[in-house]
């Protein structure tokens, strides 16, 4: 996020979009409708299913899985055309922008609601509000970025937020609400095959050469291959032979799940490390049994950039061990020693080499964690991104080409369905499917499908249906609810009885590499 | 800004704050029970009545503006009888059964009776005669004789949550908390945490300890990004609940979702990997450290070896802390000799 959390309640507008926010991310689910009802925040909410916090927004705009790009456009045209552009931010921190404004001309409410079956009066309604809030802020999920064109998504995003004057006020913002816990922090820390920690690149020699002396080796300097094309790469041209997987489950998590199970299955060796015996598990040649988030010390850094204490409650159950336990211990055995005393120290390795953590320590963030970029040890930490300036200097207005979604619906696959999470369960569920009293009370998935649909294929809620995509084929039950728009269904992906993603379409955002799962066309038959 | 008194201290305050808060900043105790920081004031309980000069009878200060020259006195033989006969009202049917009520040894009402001297019940008169359904959530239980209907439960769960599933229904002594039709609760547990009472306890687990017993540590949760800060309640070193009493502490205040709150039951699920395995004649088999390790060693190094470091790849975690994190991209990048590591972030 470039704000804060706390931040949403100083909005005079918030932008809901591709985020089903009550149920992914329900402490800021909680926090807008608190800015609406208590605050009187406007709300926009641009989603393809009617999620709770429609209750709560002054325009809906029930958008087409995967056409999120033409409506913020015509959201950008009526800001321009209405006379509601903060010129003077534009001026004083962007630029392109002559060229964007240009490109965004054609997208009329018109011409996109014709596109996308929404309503000119509505897109205006939408543009309107986040044109005259001061500060307005986007708060945006998966539901924006798990398209081919994701990373164009965002960038409309930012194009937007910077029309407005947005970008760099406290209120206001592009905030991608992270759907893991520590998804930033895996970021922040190098978990990513192009760049160290902090978001210092491999391929820059000053970079590497700090990597190189403080860790006494040689390292590589070219950027390394995406989750995704290592996935593809195994089943394909087999330059992928090995492959240790640390905490997580591609087996139900992933694309196209029959690839992934055959691309396992090639490999000279798997090795996962986890506290379940997952399905990824289950194919592996060596298995680590890793500590709970309960078991051990560390951080986590949450989706506001801020550096929190995980802090270890209960001893590590047999004889699993914290994650980095496992790797020092595998590490000295290929004769690199990494001798580290606890958590503590590794972390204080991390602020040494990471500029943006440089601050932290321990103690530092024991009560309530630091925001980067924390610089030096006096450095409160940074609530507010961009607010002196941009990391490139002047904001970039980026003009964007919509091209849609990689599959739409035909006479073969007549329906559009989109993924997403339940309030109760979790990802893969290999955690909440195996806490008893979640399970117990919440035991299955649904396939949501609207009441139209339902009636003309004669189907009613219980009832079991056959899901095939251009992939392969899943059993599901049926809930009939008007959440989504009809010719589209929506499935979670918690449940390994029915793994949605079996369905699912590996195709990439080609800068993201993120896999398109919110538009997959499929046919549904009653069983 | 406006000036005033409190128990002759000048205070200043922001116009708009009430006396309690203007008490609160000068470090001025008023007693409360069923006031919060993170909710409008509810000014049900009466603890907090305090005296201003020139008003003839005491006002709560959780929902009394501050005004300026106020003058107001927080302790007087009044206030302390006013707020005896408030907490005398509470016990009205209230069961003693603190030495079994789970909440023992931190209830607001349990500390105020004490500090109060609250030594008579008042005798009650005829047995309520609630006809309660079961709690709204299967997470939490319900105990409606502990109820002091201070409405903060309610009062949370509509105006924290914006939920709304639960109401005061009844009247008088026959008044409890149930459910409001039609209105889904999400079991987030948000009225179980303001619960000031033993009224609403934790359901999940049958072992359970008093506060001195048990150890409560703070940490992150583990589910989503918001980075929820709630304490591991731990004896014998099990979690036996997860609790949030502090309800001014960022990113949360307090509240936490279904998953925060109950889903840790999965810690000590029997399916814990608990010993290394290695896959041997096709099944895997539990095995030593050392044997898992010095496996793992031989096929990296074999395969590197064979067809270069770029061969292998290493998925990180967005689950692990980023000290896991940390160490993972250096045994890539270090020991290995590759940047082929990534992690879930795309899924």
């Amino acid at each position: 996020m470039t704000n804060s959390i706390a931040d949403i309640g100083e909005a005079e507008a918030i932008l809901v979009i591709g985020s089903n926010t009550t149920e992914n991310h329900p402490i800021i689910g909680d926090l807008v409708k608190r800015s609406v009802t208590q605050k009187g925040a406007k709300l926009v909410v641009i989603d393809p299913r009617r999620i709770p916090l429609v209750e709560y927004a002054n325009v809906f705009l029930q958008v087409p899985p995967g056409y999120n790009i033409p409506v913020i456009l015509a959201m950008m045209n009526v800001i321009i055309a209405e006379g509601l552009a903060d010129e003077a931010y534009i001026a004083e921190r962007t630029e392109g922008w002559e060229e964007f404004k240009g490109s965004v001309a054609e997208f009329t409410p018109e011409k996109v609601a014709e596109m996308t079956g929404l309503s000119a009066e509505d897109i205006r309604k939408a543009g309107r509000i986040y044109g005259e809030a001061s500060p307005a802020a986007i708060l945006y999920a998966m539901g924006v970025t798990q398209h081919g064109q994701g990373t164009d998504g965002v960038k409309s995003l930012a194009n937007l937020a910077m029309l407005c004057g947005n970008v760099g006020m406290p209120g206001g913002g592009v905030n991608p609400l992270r759907g893991q816990n520590n998804v930033q922090g895996a970021c922040d820390l190098g978990g990513l095959p192009n760049v160290f920690t902090g978001y210092q690149k491999v391929d820059d020699d000053a970079a590497r050469e700090k990597f190189e002396a403080a860790w006494s080796v040689t390292l590589p300097g070219t950027p390394g291959m995406k989750l995704t094309e290592v996935t593809q790469a195994i089943g394909k041209d087999g330059s992928i032979k090995g492959l240790f997987i640390m905490g997580e489950n591609p087996m139900i998590s992933d694309p196209d799940l029959r690839h992934i199970d055959h691309a396992l299955d090639e490999l000279d060796f798997l090795i996962v490390q986890d506290i379940f015996l997952t399905e990824t598990a289950a194919k592996a040649d060596i298995v680590f049994p890793a500590a709970s988030f309960a078991e051990k010390d560390g951080t986590f850094t949450n989706t506001e950039r801020r550096v929190q204490r995980v802090r270890k409650g209960v001893a590590p159950r047999g004889d699993s061990k914290a994650d980095w336990q496992i790797i020092c211990d595998l590490s000295a055995k290929l004769g690199f020693k990494m001798d580290y005393t606890d958590a503590s120290a590794i972390f204080d390795e991390i602020a040494q080499l990471t500029p943006s953590y440089h601050g932290m320590d321990y103690a530092r963030i024991d009560s309530v964690g630091l925001q980067w970029p924390c610089p030096d040890k006096d450095h409160p930490g940074t609530p507010v991104l961009h607010t002196a300036g941009f990391a490139r200097g002047k904001g970039l207005f980026q003009s964007i080409a919509f091209t849609g979604p990689f599959e739409s619906p035909d006479d073969q696959f007549p329906f559009i369905m989109t993924t997403g999470r339940e309030h109760a369960h979790y990802h893969c569920g290999s955690m909440t499917r195996r806490s008893k009293r979640i399970d117990e009370n919440y035991p299955e998935g649904f396939m949501e499908m609207h009441p139209a649909d339902a009636q003309t294929m004669g189907v009613k809620t219980g009832d079991t249906v056959e899901i095939a995509s251009r992939r392969g084929q899943i059993t599901s039950k049926v809930k009939v609810v008007d959440s989504t728009a009809p010719g589209t269904v929506f499935m979670s992906f918690h449940y390994s009885e029915s793994p949605v993603n079996v369905l699912t379409n590996p195709a990439t955002c080609p800068t993201a590499g993120i896999p398109e799962f919110k538009v997959t066309a499929v046919n549904i038959h009653k069983v | 800004m406006i000036n005033l008194t409190i128990d002759g201290t000048p205070v200043q305050v922001e116009k708009g704050q009430t006396i309690l808060e203007a008490a609160n900043s000068a470090g001025i105790r008023i007693p409360t029970m069923c006031w919060m920081k993170k909710m409008r004031p509810i000014g049900s309980c009466r603890m907090c009545v305090v005296e201003v000069e020139g008003l003839g009878k005491p006002v709560s200060a959780c929902d009394t503006m501050a005004a300026a020259d106020m003058k107001v006195t927080t302790q007087s033989e009044l206030l302390h009888g006013m707020r005896r006969d408030a907490l005398s009202l509470m016990l009205v049917g209230h069961p003693l059964d603190c030495p079994v009520c789970d909440k023992g040894g931190e209830c607001v009402l349990q500390d105020m009776v004490w500090e109060f001297g609250v030594t008579e019940q008042p005798t009650p008169g005829a047995q309520p005669t609630r006809d309660i359904e079961r709690y709204i959530s299967p997470m939490i239980k319900q105990w409606a004789d502990r109820c002091v209907l201070c409405a903060r439960c309610v009062t949370a769960c509509k105006e924290v949550k914006g939920i709304g599933c639960i109401e005061i229904k009844g009247n008088g002594f026959d008044s409890y908390i149930g459910p409001v039709e039609g209105v889904d609760c999400i079991s987030c547990g948000e009225c179980l945490s303001v619960c000031p009472v033993g009224a609403l306890t934790d359901g999940i687990r049958d072992e359970k300890a008093r506060i001195w017993q048990s150890k409560r540590i703070t940490t992150t949760c583990g589910y989503c990004g918001v980075g929820c800060q709630f304490d591991l309640n731990v004896l014998n070193d099990k979690i036996i609940r997860v609790t949030t009493t502090d309800h001014d502490k960022l990113p949360n205040f307090g509240s936490l979702c279904i998953k925060g709150r109950f889903a840790w039951e999965f810690v000590d699920h029997p399916d814990r990997l608990t010993k290394p395995l290695v896959r041997r004649d096709g099944e895997l088999r539990e095995t030593t450290w050392e044997d898992a390790l010095h496996t793992a060693a031989k096929k990296i190094k074999e395969v590197r070896d064979a067809h270069g470091p770029d061969s292998i790849a290493g998925f990180a975690s967005a689950r692990c802390t980023n000290e896991d994190n940390y160490v993972f991209q250096k045994f890539f990048r270090a020991v290995i000799g590759t940047n082929n590591v990534d992690h879930c972030a795309r899924l």
